[in-house]
């Protein structure tokens, strides 16, 4: 064995190909995540909640494979109630963040795991950081993970600005997710979010009839295919042989 | 892989498993196990849980039991339906139901449906899918109603309605047309039994009849064959021939008890 294959699966595995994603703001972190859970092309789970709880204002985002990062979330929780007995304090995002990335290192040969913990603290404020899958601790203003992703970092890096609220912060969540969700064939179904401040969690929901919608081609291609046919046949009958299509 | 030498990583040791791989690419494959190629079910109704399955047990091609008991106790009020291997299910909720009777009784309490849940992930995640039970764990405690399904790796998922095995695809297209919120308990009934019925009819490894479980806040009813589509009727032919079909020639009768003399030798052995 050369070197690891990060994107297998055990045989039969139920996997959470996923699009998840935390934005930090001024007051607190928005955290989204898809609802799908797939064992092979079999949707296991129409409304899953990928939006694990590890402490009172930190949450993580699960992606890869969901027994796994239902085995790490649940040591995690376990973990920081330890920790939260020992020191007599809430323990902050990056305690949390760090236990999660300790495990994913040390048993990355085992695991299959990409996992983002965000969440607020006394100390720091709002924080997101990302855990990508071998393990690796990153903060970041924004992280997205699990296959849909890739599909989405363009419009991230355009989108993104400093200084936003929650309202702002929430509305990107939505669209990137939406976006996410339409290309990427594992991910899909609903939109979970959640919005941590100093005052609590809130929990929001977007049914699948209801996500944001961008362009889906239909209205728009006719229109294409009309317009510019007119106009070059309008061309060709003058001179059909300087007509670059 | 030097290193694997001198240093061992903590946990189970798969080397078996690579061996068997080996052995397996050479062609000579594991004996095959007796699975339950399953329909098994589970739903939330009103005021409990509903609990299905069909009763055919597999090996290979070969139909192994045609009436089996694929929903196992784990306590009173908790039971799990089976689907995997059938050793490993059998043996599993076995342990589990132990070690909840134990819990029970250290703590004085009636135990909680994600206890069992709980233990059954972290047996089924350590064995890192190893021991393949597909399971569906259903039932009621002091927080009410719960219902969960339980991946061979160790994933869980809850959900009002569940289904699992080879023909939870059959069973959840019934599930996902007629399940609603609040049900009555016949409804719910009715709508296991036609979901389970479903894997029956249009699932190969599903088979033979279906079993119900009901489980509310004070009450848990086994249902055990509550329909049996496939009942053997009355066969059309009889095969048994009158005496005198087969001629012959000759006949002779021989006597086959041995009859023995038994004579007392010497003296006989004093008894008083």
């Amino acid at each position: 064995m050369d070197h690891i294959d990060m994107n297998r699966l055990k045989q039969g595995e139920i996997n959470l190909g996923t699009s998840i994603m935390a934005v930090q703001f001024e007051g607190g972190v928005v955290i989204g995540a898809d609802s799908r859970t797939t064992s092979g092309s079999y949707i296991a789970n129409r409304v899953t909640d990928k939006l694990t709880f590890l402490h009172d204002r930190i949450y993580c985002c699960r992606s890869g494979s969901a027994a796994d990062t239902q085995a790490i979330a649940d040591i995690g929780h376990y973990s920081l109630q330890m920790q939260t007995q020992v020191i007599g304090a809430a323990p902050t995002v990056l305690t949390a963040a760090a236990i999660m990335e300790k495990m994913c290192y040390q048993n990355k040969d085992q695991l299959s795991a990409g996992i983002i913990v965000a969440g607020w603290d006394k100390k720091n404020g709002p924080s997101v950081y990302n855990i990508p899958l071998g393990g690796g601790l990153f903060r970041q203003p924004w992280a997205i993970g699990g296959s849909g992703s890739t599909y989405v970092y363009g419009y991230c890096d355009a989108t993104y600005q400093e200084g936003w609220g929650k309202d702002e912060t929430v509305n990107f969540v939505k669209n990137t997710l939406a976006l996410a969700m339409s290309r990427d064939g594992s991910s899909g179904g609903c939109i979970r979010m959640c919005v941590i401040t100093e005052d609590g969690v809130e929990r929001m929901f977007i049914p699948g009839d209801q996500l944001p919608r961008f362009w889906e081609g239909k209205e728009i291609l006719s229109d294409v295919t009309k317009k510019p046919l007119a106009a070059i046949a309008a061309v060709m009958d003058v001179a059909p042989m300087a007509v670059e299509v | 892989m030097a290193t694997a030498a001198v240093y061992s990583s903590p946990g189970f040791d798969f080397s078996n498993e690579i061996r068997n791989n080996f052995l397996a690419s050479k062609g000579i494959p594991l004996p095959k196990a007796t699975s339950t190629g399953t329909t098994i079910v589970g739903c939330i109704f009103e005021d409990g849980i509903i609990l299905g399955a069909d009763t055919r047990a597999t090996e290979g091609p070969i139909v192994a039991d045609k009436n089996c008991e694929k929903i196992h106790y784990i306590t009173e009020s908790i039971r799990c339906c089976g689907a995997g291997t059938a050793a490993d299910t059998e043996f599993v909720t076995n342990l589990i139901s132990s070690n909840m009777e134990m819990h029970a009784l250290t703590h004085n309490r009636k135990p909680r449906v994600v206890t069992a849940m709980t233990m059954l992930k972290q047996y089924l995640f350590r064995y890192q899918g190893h021991v393949g039970a597909a399971l569906v764990l259903g039932g009621v405690d002091a927080t009410g109603p719960n219902l969960f399904t339980i991946a061979p790796h160790g994933s869980t998922d809850k959900l009002p309605y569940v289904t699992m095995g080879s023909g939870s695809l059959a069973a959840m297209a019934v599930f996902e047309s007629g399940w609603r919120k609040g049900m009555s308990r016949e409804e719910a009934l009715t709508l296991v039994k036609s979901a389970i019925s479903a894997g029956i009819f249009n699932d190969l490894g599903s088979g033979s009849n279906v079993d119900a479980c009901i489980i509310t806040a004070n009450n848990t009813e086994m249902l055990r064959n509550v329909e049996m589509p496939n009942e053997r009727v009355q066969k059309e032919r009889t095969y048994v021939f009158p005496k005198g079909t087969t001629a012959w020639k000759k006949e002779e009768v021989r006597k086959l008890v041995v009859q023995e003399e038994v004579r007392l030798v010497g003296e006989a052995m004093d008894t008083d």
